[in-house]
């Protein structure tokens, strides 16, 4: 077991995997042996004290999957993940709430993640209740105060009178944000924090969740399928493909110098506003679209929409993530040429 | 190019208890033949509203006050619900819903589906219908043996597609299609895209694409109306508003300026502050005055009106008032 012994590493994740077997009928069971779903599938980062690192990747490629380990809202198959020097891959209950109290979750959807019977206060309380935080009512509506000054509430008495219906989009996002923070965590997990609110303020919503980890020194664990937020909130990024991280490194590398087919596909597939392309038909490198999980091709996985893929690709074994330098990482026996 | 929509001050009101939303309020605007044209706008802007008005099936409890809906000359606004039904909505419009893949009922196969439409409105033999089914299913590149799997068992794209598909094949003289691509991920997106494309030039077919993303628009609309507040902000050919010069009107502006670029990188993204306005009750003159960046004293007090700047170009903004 790795300990961990770099001071400046928060989370550490090694080999980590997680594999789902459905549930099938008797008739089904019998009759044919039980498809894995390999959501997770062997994937290794660290993510750095007061950095951004975003998780990349299409839908069924495994990046919310991941997020959940991160959580510990499931556990993993196999791997390891160190949190701040202590192994958290198997910990039992009561570990886990303070597991918990120091890695906090924004959730996609502002408005499915708050009970709409509860006001702003009451909302902001819960997290306090929950982990037995010491304190009367004022000294809880202070600390409540002080979480949504932090994220530009204001007045924030007015809004802790209010229902979540009674906020826009954005505002409920600084309040799901508000809420994570009362607790004072180290990290945070964001998982498509603005995907559901408007283009015209997401990038308001960004500049607050930047503003909050560089006042309160976060870590960030960023999901998202926006390459473009993606370029300018975080540090690093991890492309990953059916539960593998195909390429990681620098954001501005990733974007600009990409190695991998896969990522290269992604860039190229983001409409840029400009004049010209009405009567264009886009040129797209890869073809069709994402496999199962259940039934990951075998060589390089990503190989059946590889443009580059030779026998080499479809019988060797998987390629592992390789760096070229500058922490610049990816997993393709083709680069080079490609 | 022939024109074969004009609406012609539109308006179309909410009546509710708190008060009439005023949610299409004085548009006009036209489609021509073989064009895409692009609704662009923030959440409540009167996109959506404006594709229902289209259909003759505004949203309970919008109500036609005003206006005309002219296709090929034909007012479709009095007409009986029957003379719609029969020969207008599909027919002669049809739409893709925000959503539409997760629309398709998961107990019938995709067949049965394309062919309940089909049967509604065509008197038409079984094996010819589904002849016609599996040509449309080529169109928009997928197997014919898709009508024989349901929902489940297809990827999201392909299930745009068969809604795409099943839009197309009562040959309606235009598509509204409310954006097509926002559940999708940035590669399908490309896909489908590019088909669209495809079936525009293959077909002269018309589209009123609508979407909240501007870089989407520069990629397929011809032209693109810009929409604020259930009012038209500015409409102008792809190159007027994605070109050099740029936009005119101070939302379409900071809208452009709020799309992230992939390929060029910015210390920080700009946004607009605050949200689009209550339409019961309207800020008094330029409804984007409290947003706006570039506001004047006459923008508080009168209403801007949508005026011809340069051929083809509308903006509503005093600013342009020399």
């Amino acid at each position: 077991m790795s300990e961990n012994k770099n001071p400046e590493v928060l989370l550490k994740v090694e080999n980590l995997k997680k594999h789902f077997t459905p549930h099938m009928g008797l008739a089904a069971s019998l009759g044919k042996a039980r498809k894995v779903i390999k959501a997770v599938d062997g994937i290794t980062f660290d993510i750095k004290k007061g950095e951004i690192f975003a998780l990349i990747g299409e839908s069924g490629s495994g990046k919310t999957t991941t997020g959940k380990l991160v959580m510990k809202l499931i556990e993993p198959t196999s791997g390891t993940m160190v949190f701040d020097g202590e192994d958290v891959t198997s910990i039992a209950k009561k570990q886990l709430e303070a597991y918990r109290r120091k890695v906090q979750m924004i959730f996609q959807d502002p408005y499915a993640s708050m009970n709409p019977r509860f006001k702003i206060r009451d909302v902001l309380e819960e997290p306090l209740s929950i982990h037995r935080i010491e304190g009367d009512r004022a000294r809880h509506d202070e600390m409540i105060v002080k979480a949504l000054e932090e994220v530009k509430i204001t007045p924030p008495e007015e809004f802790m009178t209010r229902f979540p219906h009674m906020l826009s989009g954005g505002q409920r996002q600084r309040v799901a944000t508000a809420r994570t923070l009362i607790l004072n965590p180290k990290m945070l997990v964001a998982d498509e924090p603005v995907s559901m609110i408007d283009l015209s303020t997401r990038a308001e919503i960004l500049h607050m969740m930047k503003d909050v980890q560089r006042d309160l020194g976060l870590t960030y664990l960023y999901i998202t399928h926006d390459l473009s937020t993606a370029r300018y909130f975080a540090d690093r990024i991890a492309v990953m493909y059916l539960g593998r991280i195909v390429e990681m490194g620098p954001a501005d590398m990733i974007i600009d110098k990409p190695l991998h087919p896969y990522t290269k596909a992604l860039i190229d597939a983001v409409p840029e506003p400009e004049s010209g392309k009405v009567d264009v038909i886009k040129e797209l490198p890869i073809s069709g679209e994402i496999p199962s999980p259940a039934n990951i091709p075998a060589g390089c996985r990503f190989h059946t929409r590889c443009p580059y893929a030779t026998d080499e690709c479809k019988t060797l074994p998987e390629p592992e993530l390789e760096d070229i330098g500058g922490g610049h990482m990816h997993a393709c026996r083709r680069w080079k040429e490609i | 190019m022939d024109k074969i929509l004009e609406v012609k001050n539109l308006k179309l009101y909410y009546h509710t208890s708190k008060g009439v939303v005023k949610a299409l309020d004085d548009v006009t605007f036209d489609l021509y033949k073989g064009e895409t044209l692009g609704l662009v706008g923030e959440s409540g802007c009167g996109k959506t509203t404006t594709g229902t008005a289209l259909l003759r099936m505004p949203t309970a409890p919008g109500r036609y006050d005003g206006g005309q809906i002219l296709i090929d000359g034909r007012d479709i606004i009095p007409l009986p619900e029957k003379e719609v039904r029969k020969n207008v909505r599909w027919e002669e419009v049809a739409m893709v819903f925000q959503g539409a893949m997760n629309c398709l009922t998961p107990v019938y196969t995709i067949g049965k589906q394309m062919l309940e439409t089909l049967q509604e409105h065509r008197d038409m033999e079984k094996e010819q219908a589904e002849e016609l089914i599996r040509e449309y299913l080529g169109l928009v590149g997928l197997p014919g043996e898709v009508m024989k799997r349901y929902p489940h068992e297809l990827s999201g794209g392909m299930k745009q597609r068969v809604v795409i598909a099943t839009a197309l094949f009562l040959k309606p003289k235009f598509v509204i299609l409310d954006e097509p691509t926002t559940a999708l991920d940035v590669i399908v997106q490309a896909q489908i895209i590019n088909l669209l494309k495809k079936l525009k030039k293959t077909f002269d077919l018309s589209f009123i694409f609508i979407t909240h993303d501007l870089a989407l628009e520069a990629e397929v609309a011809d032209r693109i109306c810009v929409m604020y507040a259930g009012k038209i902000a500015e409409l102008g050919t792809n190159a007027q508003i994605f070109g050099k010069q740029g936009p005119m009107h101070p939302y379409t502006e900071k809208l452009l300026a709020a799309t992230p670029r992939l390929h060029r990188k910015v210390e920080s993204l700009s946004f607009i502050p605050g949200t689009p306005p209550d339409l019961i009750d309207p800020p008094k003159g330029c409804r984007f005055n409290p947003r706006c960046h570039k506001v004047m004293d006459r923008c508080y007090v009168e209403e801007p009106p949508l005026k011809e700047v340069e051929p083809g170009h509308m903006v509503a903004c005093w600013r342009l008032e020399k």
